[in-house]
C-alpha cells in the first residue's frame, strides 16, 4: 500500500500570495494513498528539506509529491532528500504549482483548484514510480581521435599527456592538414610550418599515441565508453617497420609529372611520394591510380633501389579493430575551388587561384620557394586582385554563412605580397572587414596603412581576359556603386569553406548530425559546443564550421578536457530514465512481436536484435533490445510500440495514463 | 448558469515547451486557468491514444506542444510525432471527433509570450465549441447498469 507524503511549499510569498497553500494541503491529506500532508515556507530551505527527510522516516512513506517549482528547478534536491529519508531517489515528484500556477494565475477558487489538480495528478504518478538504479556503464581509457590536423593533434596530445591511450587515424599519408600547407599565420606572421611540424613530431614520439596515416574509418559500433572501431589502413606499398625514409625511391622513380595535391595541383610529385618534406610519418606510398607497374606491370625501379627492402607491391588493404571509450571528430574543412565560379571564368584562367594555392606561392617551401609567381608563365604579378566572400555569403550560391578565416588571410595576403614584391599594388574586394579577435583589427590596419592594400567594399561581377591581363569588374559601393576595373595581374579568390568531402559519409557512420551544408552539428550551439548528440563524440575545428586556428585548438583542448572528465572514472553513471523492451519467462519471452517498427524511429540506433534461442541453440524468436548505454530516453519507441511491449522509465504507460485520469476524474 | 469552464489538458515535451511554460512563469503573464500540463520527455513519447483517453476522462480540448523542427533535444522525436499527428487527425475526422479540440504546436523555451497565447486563444476557441459531453458521456458510462 503506497504511503505518500506531500509537501507544498510557499516559496516565500511566491506561491501562497494566490494559492491558498494550506487548503491544498488539507485536501491533498485525503487523495487516497496520502499517509501525510503539510505546507511549509521554504520547502527548498535546510529545515524545509530536514522535514521532508523526517517526515519520510516517521510516517515510513513510500513516495514524495513536492508540490513547489519547476523540476527543471529542483528536482535534483528533493531527490536527494529522499534518498537522505532512506527512500530511492526516483520516489519523489515535483508538483509545479508556481511556474505553472501561482506566477501566471490571479488569486481564486479556479487557480487553487489547479494547484489541487497537479497535486493529484503528481501523487498518482508516483504511486506507480519504480525504484531505479543509476545506470553504470564501464570505460574503455582510449580515445580516438580522427583527423590529423592541427585540431586533431591538439586534441591527442592534450588528451595523451593527461595519461591516456590515444589512436589516431589521418585519411593523408601525413599529418599536419591545411595548417601544414599554409605560410605564415595571421596576425603575428610566425611561419605555420615552425610551430606546426614541432608539434608533428611530438605525436609521432608520444608513447600515448597510434599513429595510424592513409587510414579511414570503416565503420563504428557501440556507445560512450564502448566504441568498438574499424580502421581501414589502406596499402602503402611500403613496409612502414622497414622504411627508414632515406627518399631513394621518390627520387628515382621515373614516373614524376604527376599533380602535387600538397601544392594544389601547382607542382608535380612522383608516383611513389611523400606529401611534404616534413611530413609525420616520413614513409613514401606507392599512389597506385599512377605508378608504371600498377599500371603496366613494368618499373619496379623502387623497389631496386631500396636498400631496406621495405617495397610491398602486394600489400593490401588492412582492417584493424580498435575498442575505444571517446571520439574526437577533427575532420576539417575543404575550400571551394576556384572552377566553382562561372563568373570568374570557371577555373579556366590559370592566374587566378585560390587563397590556400596563395599560401603555397608564399611559402617558403612552396613550388616557387616563397616568391610570388603566377602559374601562367611564372611572371611577378605587380597588379594583384584578392577577391573576399568568393561564395561565402552569397545565398544565390547556396552558401549563406560567413567562411570566417578569409577577411584575415586576404589581409595576411596583402601583407606577404608587398613584403616580397615591393612596388606592387594589391587590391582587395571586400563586403565587410570581420576581424573580431585578438589583435586581428590591427591586423587588417596595418594591411592598409603600412603596406597600402587598397581596399574596395563592393563584389566583383565578373573577371574575363585582354591581352594578357585579367580584367577585374566590380562594384565600389563606397563610391556611389561606381563600376571599378582592374586590370590585374593576379587574381585570388577567397573561396568559401565548405564541410571536407566524405563529411556526409563519416557522420552518418557515427552516427552525428550535420547541417545542410554537411558540417558536423554540436549538441548545443551555445553550452555544448564541443559534444555532439552522441554521447561520447566530440567535434573540434573547421569540421564543425569554418575556424581560424586558435579556435581550433581552443575547442580541441575542451574535447580533450571533456574527454579526460570522461575517463576520470572507470564507471559511466547515467540517469536511468531509459525504455525498456519487456522480458518475461519462457515460453512467452516477452509481449514484443518483433515487429521492429521501434527500429527505424530510434535517433540513437539504441534498438538491437536479440535472438532467443532454446537450449539446443535454436532460433526461437527475434525480439527488440534496447542498449542501455545509447538510449537516451526520448520515448519515441515507446510510442510507435503496437504491442505496449516498450516502456520508458520515468514516464511509463501507467503513470502517463494515471496522470491524465487523476487530472480529469476530480 | 455560470461560463462554460473548459478543461484543457496539454501534452508537452519537457525540454521546448515544458521550458516554454516555465518562462511564462518567470515572466509573470497571465494565462486562463484551464490547462493541465502533462510532461513528457519528448513529444516522440506522446501515444495518441492517450488523447482519446483523455476525451473520454473528460477533456474538452487537448493541447500537444513541443520544440520547433529541427530543435528536438532528441534530433527527431517531433518530427515523429508531426507525423503521426498528421495521419491521427484524418482517423480523428474519420471516427468522428472533433479535430477542433486538438491544438498542434511547436513552443520553445524562449517563448513564454507564445504559450499563454496559445492557452488562451485554444480556451476560447474550445469555450466556444462548448462541452465534450457527448463523447465523454458514451465512451465512460456504465451502459449495460
Amino acid at each position: 500500500m503506497a504511503r505518500i507524503g506531500v509537501f507544498i511549499c510557499h516559496c516565500g510569498e511566491n506561491i501562497s500570495a494566490t494559492v491558498d497553500c494550506p487548503k491544498v494541503s488539507e485536501v491533498a491529506a485525503k487523495f487516497p494513498g496520502v499517509a501525510f500532508s503539510t505546507d511549509y515556507k521554504y520547502m527548498c530551505s535546510d529545515p524545509g528539506q530536514s522535514l521532508v527527510v523526517n517526515a519520510i522516516k516517521e510516517h515510513k512513506l513510500t513516495g514524495i509529491v513536492v508540490s513547489a517549482c519547476s523540476p527543471r528547478m529542483h528536482e535534483p534536491t528533493f531527490r536527494r532528500a529522499c534518498a537522505e529519508g532512506g527512500l530511492n531517489p526516483y520516489q519523489c515528484e515535483m508538483a509545479n504549482i508556481r511556474e505553472h500556477c501561482s506566477w501566471v494565475h490571479e488569486k481564486g477558487d479556479k487557480t487553487d483548484q489547479k494547484a489541487i489538480d497537479i497535486v493529484r495528478m503528481m501523487v498518482e504518478k508516483v504511486k506507480r514510480n519504480n525504484a531505479l538504479l543509476p545506470i553504470k556503464v564501464p570505460v574503455t581509457k582510449t580515445a580516438l581521435v580522427i583527423g590529423g590536423g592541427v585540431a586533431g593533434i591538439q586534441a591527442a596530445l592534450d588528451i595523451a599527456n593527461a595519461g591516456h591511450k590515444v589512436i589516431m587515424v589521418e585519411r593523408d599519408p601525413s599529418i599536419g592538414g591545411h595548417m601544414s600547407q599554409l605560410s605564415e599565420t595571421f596576425p603575428t606572421l610566425d611561419c605555420s610550418q615552425c610551430i606546426l611540424t614541432p608539434r608533428m613530431v611530438e605525436v609521432a614520439q608520444n608513447p600515448n599515441i597510434k599513429l595510424y596515416t592513409y587510414a579511414e574509418i570503416e565503420s563504428v559500433e557501440g556507445f560512450v565508453g564502448n566504441f568498438n572501431v574499424k580502421i581501414r589502413k589502406k596499402a602503402k606499398s611500403v613496409d612502414e617497420t622497414l622504411c627508414n625514409g632515406c627518399g631513394m625511391c621518390t627520387t628515382k622513380c621515373p614516373n614524376k609529372k604527376n599533380p602535387n595535391e600538397f601544392e594544389l595541383g601547382m607542382g608535380n610529385r612522383p608516383a611513389i611520394y611523400v606529401p611534404f618534406p616534413q611530413a609525420v610519418p616520413n614513409i613514401p606510398v606507392i599512389d597506385k591510380t599512377q605508378c608504371t607497374y600498377y599500371k603496366n606491370g613494368k618499373c619496379k625501379i623502387c623497389e631496386k633501389v631500396c636498400q631496406p627492402k621495405a617495397i610491398r607491391f602486394d600489400q593490401e588493404d588492412e582492417i584493424i579493430e580498435v575498442a575505444v571509450g571517446a571520439i574526437a571528430l577533427c575532420t576539417g574543412f575543404d575550400i571551394k575551388k576556384t572552377d566553382f565560379f562561372p563568373e570568374y571564368g570557371y577555373g579556366k584562367y590559370k592566374d587566378i587561384i585560390d587563397g590556400l594555392q596563395f599560401e603555397r606561392l608564399a611559402s617558403a617551401s612552396g613550388p616557387t620557394s616563397g616568391e610570388i609567381r603566377r602559374p601562367s608563365d611564372g611572371q611577378v604579378p605587380k597588379k594583384i586582385v584578392f577577391v573576399a566572400c568568393a561564395g561565402s555569403r552569397d545565398p544565390a550560391k547556396g552558401i549563406e554563412y560567413c567562411s570566417k578565416i578569409c577577411c584575415m588571410y586576404t589581409a595576411k595576403h596583402a601583407i606577404l605580397y608587398k613584403h616580397k614584391v615591393h612596388d606592387g599594388q594589391a587590391y582587395i574586394f571586400y563586403m565587410d572587414i570581420r576581424a573580431a579577435g585578438k589583435n586581428y583589427d590591427e591586423f587588417t590596419r596595418r594591411a592598409i596603412e603600412e603596406d597600402q592594400a587598397q581596399y574596395i567594399r563592393g563584389r566583383v561581377s565578373r573577371i574575363y581576359e585582354r591581352d594578357g591581363k585579367l580584367i577585374v569588374v566590380g562594384a565600389d559601393t563606397l563610391m556611389n556603386a561606381q563600376t571599378v576595373e582592374i586590370e590585374a595581374d593576379m587574381v585570388v579568390l577567397a573561396t568559401a569553406g565548405v564541410a571536407n568531402k566524405g563529411a556526409e559519409e563519416l557522420a552518418q557512420k557515427l552516427h552525428v548530425s550535420y547541417d545542410q551544408h554537411k558540417f558536423f552539428s554540436e549538441a548545443h550551439p551555445k553550452l555544448k559546443p564541443v559534444e555532439t548528440n552522441t554521447a561520447g563524440i566530440y567535434l573540434a575545428g573547421a569540421c564543425q564550421s569554418p575556424k581560424d586556428i586558435p579556435e581550433s585548438v581552443a575547442a580541441a583542448s575542451g574535447v580533450a578536457g571533456k574527454i579526460a572528465c570522461l575517463f576520470a572514472n572507470s564507471e559511466l553513471t547515467r540517469e536511468p530514465l531509459i525504455a525498456m523492451v519487456d522480458r518475461q519467462a519462457p515460453p512467452m519471452y516477452s509481449s514484443c512481436t518483433g515487429c521492429f517498427l521501434c527500429q527505424p524511429v530510434c535517433p540513437y540506433n539504441a534498438i538491437e536484435r536479440e535472438e532467443v534461442k532454446d537450449r539446443n541453440g535454436n532460433l526461437v524468436r527475434e525480439l527488440a533490445f534496447i542498449n542501455p548505454g545509447l538510449c537516451q530516453g526520448c520515448g519515441t519507441c515507446v510510442a510507435v510500440c503496437k504491442s505496449k511491449s516498450i516502456d520508458i522509465e520515468g514516464y511509463t504507460n501507467l503513470q502517463m495514463y494515471a496522470e491524465v485520469d487523476a487530472l480529469l476524474n476530480s | 448558469m455560470s461560463e462554460f469552464e473548459p478543461k484543457i489538458v496539454a501534452f508537452v515535451c519537457n525540454w521546448c515547451t515544458y521550458a516554454g511554460a516555465d518562462l511564462t512563469g518567470t515572466s509573470r503573464i497571465k494565462y486562463a486557468t484551464n490547462v493541465r500540463i502533462v510532461r513528457f520527455p519528448c513529444t516522440g513519447r506522446i501515444d495518441y491514444m492517450l488523447l482519446t483517453k483523455a476525451f473520454a476522462s473528460g477533456a474538452d480540448g487537448i493541447i500537444v506542444s513541443g520544440c520547433h523542427p529541427n530543435d528536438c533535444h532528441y534530433t527527431s522525436g517531433n518530427f515523429h510525432a508531426r507525423r503521426r499527428w498528421m495521419v491521427f487527425k484524418k482517423l480523428c475526422d474519420f471516427m468522428g471527433i472533433d479535430t477542433r479540440r486538438i491544438v498542434f504546436s511547436w513552443v520553445s523555451a524562449a517563448e513564454g509570450v507564445k504559450w499563454a497565447d496559445i492557452v488562451n486563444t485554444t480556451v476560447e476557441e474550445v469555450r466556444k465549441l462548448g462541452p465534450y459531453e457527448s463523447y465523454h458521456k458514451l465512451s465512460t458510462q456504465d451502459i449495460l447498469a
